[in-house]
Formats: structure tokens, sequence, C-alpha cells
């Protein structure tokens, strides 16, 4: 799993119908501010000037600017769909359209098999399962920017190289990993994949303790082998959850920035080059002074299809948690 | 999914106990599982203990063979060069200070939002609620831009935050994940006992401090490893509004040391990076891998 994020589902549970929901005030300002008004604004204060400040307001900005020319010299001036014009004409958009479904693609390809497989193989250990799980998680706690750095001096092109190195103990030539156009994206799925499988891992161990016993035992009384048991019982139990992390895996897949930008640059040829780190270039690498409306048209297109997923996600978590 | 539990295992696993008393199947599962180690072992922690050996070793070793083991001895001065000289103490100081802060904002602002939302609750508490639920749905990369305008030149007060740890913490505070998962844990406790507390006459303040907080700890743990974890890991923003080396956190500053220092100083800074996380995960796994696990715990 590449870069799916740490947070766990978010579930609303049915709500408990509290009396003190049922307390209700009426508008005059003195029975307000006995009725505690006051001291509700009071405890809503941080949140307010912090979400308002640092999230709302710039949510409302960023569907202004993208309707705007902002240099940050002269002010604002609206210019309709320029932007977005701007945007889908520059070649490099399709590139990077283009590259980051062949990333989040790899990535299934790569990240979406392995953990399932580890953690049903790893769901049926019996001693030391706390060394299994530690083993693998462990990638997940290095920290991304350490994580990458390091892949990239093991990518290292010369014969002398660490993985270099490792072929040659097994007879294989010096291979050019990041600095080939064809084996540059691979090699960032391949470190991406490393640093975000396990977590993966983990969530299948979890959801795999939660498979009844009763339905593994009713199988063998019809005597289903091992392969049956995964493939007609535990495979169709963890279709919800298999279903969550695909979703996931594509929201991460779609911003992926670090990679690309530590390892390559988006390099060689534009052969990496993201969507987000196209929008990175438009806004922070302009040469001309960022083009903040560009970025954020793109951001804004790019968060519109995210945001088709979430939905679909919170749609799937909630109607489970129902069940 | 219906019977996710997470505390407890099951009474038994895909294999049955008839099916591990065979012999052939026993063997089977045992050395798949020995390969699995093994795997595990190698990808898992083989390019850490590199990291480690690596930090020790005399640069020209590591570019000549980086497989061998210690061919010319140890060199502990990379590691001592990378702390003083390199300066990356600074760094490492300015890491546990993001961290920090981003905590205590993140904290202060889930609790006193739980606590309106989900137990004062105001009539206009819904409204609130909708927008900050709303928030989830809007993926960070749109706020990229337009958050980095804002902190450029915040409204109202008009100065700017570049260059200032509130560069990082306060974004951080606006976290709607935080205060559903506060506001919902919350909502959860026996509403009860602030009726009690409410007819004894104790003020909104008293109900948050005395009653509400110590009975949230489970919960203002979570939030705590995710606010730390992700602080330590976080890197286009800081990178965007840390631009001056003595402010950065260490993820900022490491990929501007690769081409400037010595390649066993570099790979030493790299290991330093990792330690306190990995000491972390390691002291207080259990409490990683729930947190990890809850992704998929979506409880009944």
């Amino acid at each position: 799993m590449t870069t799916l994020d740490d947070r766990p589902a978010v579930v609303e549970p049915p709500h408990p119908v509290s009396p003190a929901r049922q307390r209700r005030r009426p508008a005059n300002p003195r029975t307000w501010l006995r009725g505690g008004g006051l001291s509700n604004l009071l405890f809503l204060v941080p949140m307010l000037l912090i979400f308002g400040i640092f999230s709302w307001y710039p949510i409302v900005q960023s569907f202004v600017m993208s309707f705007q020319k902002t240099n940050l010299v002269t002010a604002p001036s609206f210019v309709g769909l320029d932007n977005f014009v701007r945007v889908l004409q520059d070649p490099l958009f399709f590139t990077a359209v283009q590259n980051t479904v062949w990333f989040a693609v790899l990535a299934l390809l790569f990240g979406y098999p392995l953990p399932l497989i580890a953690a049903v193989m790893m769901s049926e250990v019996r001693r030391a399962k706390g060394l299994f799980s530690a083993l693998a998680y462990l990638p997940v706690v290095v920290p991304p920017v350490v994580a990458v750095l390091l892949w990239k001096f093991f990518y290292d092109a010369s014969p002398t190289g660490v993985f270099n190195s490792i072929l040659g103990l097994v007879g294989v030539g010096p291979q050019p990993w990041i600095q080939s156009m064809t084996a540059s994206m691979p090699s960032l799925v391949l470190a991406a994949t490393w640093a975000g499988a396990g977590g993966t891992i983990i969530i299948y161990l979890a959801a795999l303790t939660g498979v009844s016993p009763e339905l593994y035992d009713a199988a063998e009384m019809d005597g289903a082998s091992i392969w049956r048991k995964i493939w007609h019982i535990t495979l169709p139990q963890l279709r919800g959850i298999l279903l969550i992390t695909l979703i996931l895996q594509i929201i991460g897949t779609a911003q992926v920035f670090l990679e690309p930008f530590l390892f390559t640059g988006g390099g060689p040829a534009n052969s990496t080059i993201t969507i987000l780190l196209l929008i990175y270039r438009y806004a922070f690498q302009n040469s001309l002074g960022g083009d903040y409306g560009a970025a954020t048209a793109l951001s804004l297109m790019l968060a519109l299809f995210l945001a088709v997923l979430s939905v679909v996600y919170f749609r799937l978590t909630k109607s489970w948690s129902q069940n | 999914m219906r019977k996710t539990k997470l505390a407890e295992s099951p009474d038994r696993g895909i294999v049955s106990v008839a099916e591990w008393a065979k012999p052939r199947t026993r063997r089977t599962l045992r050395t798949s599982h020995a390969v699995l180690l093994v795997v595990l072992a190698v990808s898992g922690l083989g390019p850490l203990l590199w990291l480690g050996k690596a930090a020790i070793t005399p640069t020209q070793d590591t570019l000549r063979t980086p497989l061998a083991i210690f061919p010319n001895g140890i060199e502990w001065q990379n590691v001592v060069t990378a702390w003083s000289t390199i300066h990356l103490d600074v760094q490492f100081a300015n890491t546990l200070w993001v961290a920090a802060g981003s905590w205590a904002i993140q904290i202060v602002v889930a609790t006193t939002a739980g606590f309106a939302l989900s137990i004062l609750r105001p009539k206009y508490a819904g409204v609130l609620n909708a927008l900050v639920l709303g928030t989830l749905f809007v993926p960070s990369v749109v706020l990229l831009v337009p958050l980095y305008l804002t902190v450029l030149d915040v409204p109202f007060v008009g100065i700017s935050l570049i260059n200032t740890f509130w560069a990082v913490w306060l974004p951080a505070g606006a976290s709607a994940f935080n205060v559903l998962l506060v506001k919902r844990f919350f909502d959860n406790l026996p509403h009860e006992i602030f009726e009690a507390a409410r007819t004894d006459g104790a003020s909104s303040f008293r109900l948050f401090w005395s009653i509400v907080l110590p009975l949230s700890k489970p919960i203002v743990g979570v939030v705590s490893v995710f606010a730390i974890i992700a602080a330590w890991k976080d890197f286009l923003w800081p990178s965007l509004v840390l631009i001056d080396p003595m402010v950065q956190p260490l993820s900022v500053r490491l990929p501007a040391l690769q081409q400037s220092i010595e390649l066993g100083v570099y790979l030493a800074a790299l290991a330093i990076s990792s330690v306190v996380p990995i000491l972390l995960f390691l002291v207080f796994q259990r409490m990683f891998l729930r947190g990890a696990g809850l992704g998929g715990a979506v409880k009944g």
C-alpha cells in the first residue's frame, strides 16, 4: 500500500438522544447569558479561530483564486476560466495525469495483493505473532523523508550501488533505477510500497480477527480445504475492508508528491512528474513568480475527483458500521 | 466486518485444530511462516540495519563496498560531525518543538470543540458540525496554495508567520478528523453524569475540567499519538513555511544536506533522524499497531 493515510475510518455512531439536546434556550440575551450561551461560545473560540483562518477561509479562497490572476504584486483580478484553460492546454498537464495514473496502477499491482497475502499468512501464525507485525510495521515508522533519501542512495546506478551490488551477487548487471525513463516510476513505487505496506497489513490483520469462526467450522463440515476456506470465506468476509483500502490507496496515490519530488524532481524528462508536483511547480518553482491561479485551478480539479471518492468512502464506512 | 473485535483474538483461525494436527499441513504451514519471517526481516529490518551500519562506516568503504560490514573499522566521527558540526542538534530540537506545539494546539482545539459540540450543544452546533465534517472531504492539496498565502499574510492580523513555528502549529489544529474523533467519544459518555453535575451547580468550565477531561484520557492518547507522528513525518508544508535552516525540522533539512556534506556524515544524519520514531515504536508498539488497526476496525 502506498501513501495510505494513517487516519482510521471515522464512523458516526447512532446518537444517543441526550436530555441536554432537548433544552432549548429562548432568544432573549439575558436568558441566553444565564443559560450558558457565553461559555458555550468561549469553548468554541479555539475551533472557530483555527478552522476559520486555516481551513474555511483558505477553502473559500481556493475557489476564488482559481478564477483570479494573483501575483502578490498587483491586486488580484478576475479572469474567468483562463486559469483552467491554461492548465488544460499545458502539455505537462496530460503528462502529469498520465504519470499519476501510472503510479496509482503500479502501486496497486505492487502494494495491493502483497499485504493481503502476508496478513492472511500472519493470521495463522501461532507463536511470536507480535514479532511478525512489528517487523512488517517497522518501515512505516521511519520518517518518509529518511526512507526516500535512503532508497535514493540504494538506487545508485553505479555498479557499486547498494541494489546493484546485491544484483551483482546473483549475476545480474547494474540497473539504471531512477535514472531511466522506464524504470524510474516502478522504482518510486517500489520504495513507496516498502514504506506503506506494513500499515495495510495491520489493517487486514485487525479485520481478519473479525471473521467469525463459526463460518470456518461450517465450511469444514462440508469438507472444505484450507484454500477453499480462504477463497470462499476469508476473502468475501474481507470484501468491505478491501474496498476501503482500495479507495484510500487511490486517494493517497492521486496526491503523491514526496517520492517524485525527492527521488527525481519529476525527471528524467518529466517521466515522473505528477499532478501534485505540477501544482508545486506552478506555485513555488516558477521563475516568473508563483502562478497561483493555475495552481489553485489544478488543485480544484484534483480535489473534485478526490471528493467524489471520499463521499463513496464515507458512504461505505457508514453503511457497514450500521450493519 | 460485523463483529470486528480488536483486542481479543478469535478462538480459531482459517486452519482448524484437526488440520494443524496433520503432519504434512503442519510442515507446509511452518515452512511458509519461516519464509515469511525471513522476508519480513530482510525487507523490514534489513535497510534499517544497513543504515545503522553505514552511519558508522568510513565514507570510502560505503562507496566502494556497500555490502561489506566494517572492512576498515568503525568511524564514530560521522555521528559526532553530523550532530555538532552540521548542527543537526538544532533541527532535532526544532522537530521536538514542532511536534510538541502541534500536539498542544490539536488537543486544545479538539477537546474544547468536542466538548462544546457534543455536551454543551448550543443551537448552532449542527451547523458547525456540518462545517467541520465538510472539511474532511476537502483534500489537503486544495489548501496548499491558499493556506500558504494565508500564512504569508494572516487575515485581520496582517503579519507573516513564515519562519515561525506558528506556521506549522496553527494549521495543524484545524484537523476535522480530531474534532470528530473526540466528539464521537464524548457522545458515547454517559450523559447522566453531566446532568447530575449540572444539577449540583457545576459550571461548564468545571464540567469540562473536572469531569470530561479526566474521562477522555483514552481518546486524548489516540489523538496525541497521531499528532506527534504526523508532525514528525510532515515534509511539504514545513518545507514551504520554514525556510531558514535554524527553524527547520529534520525532515526539511535532510534533503538539503545530501549535496553539501560527506556521504558518511549524511547517512549518520539519516540514522539520527530515524532513531526517535523507531524507539517510540518499539516502546509503544501496542499503541502504534492498535492505532494502525483502527483503520480497519469499523466498530459495530
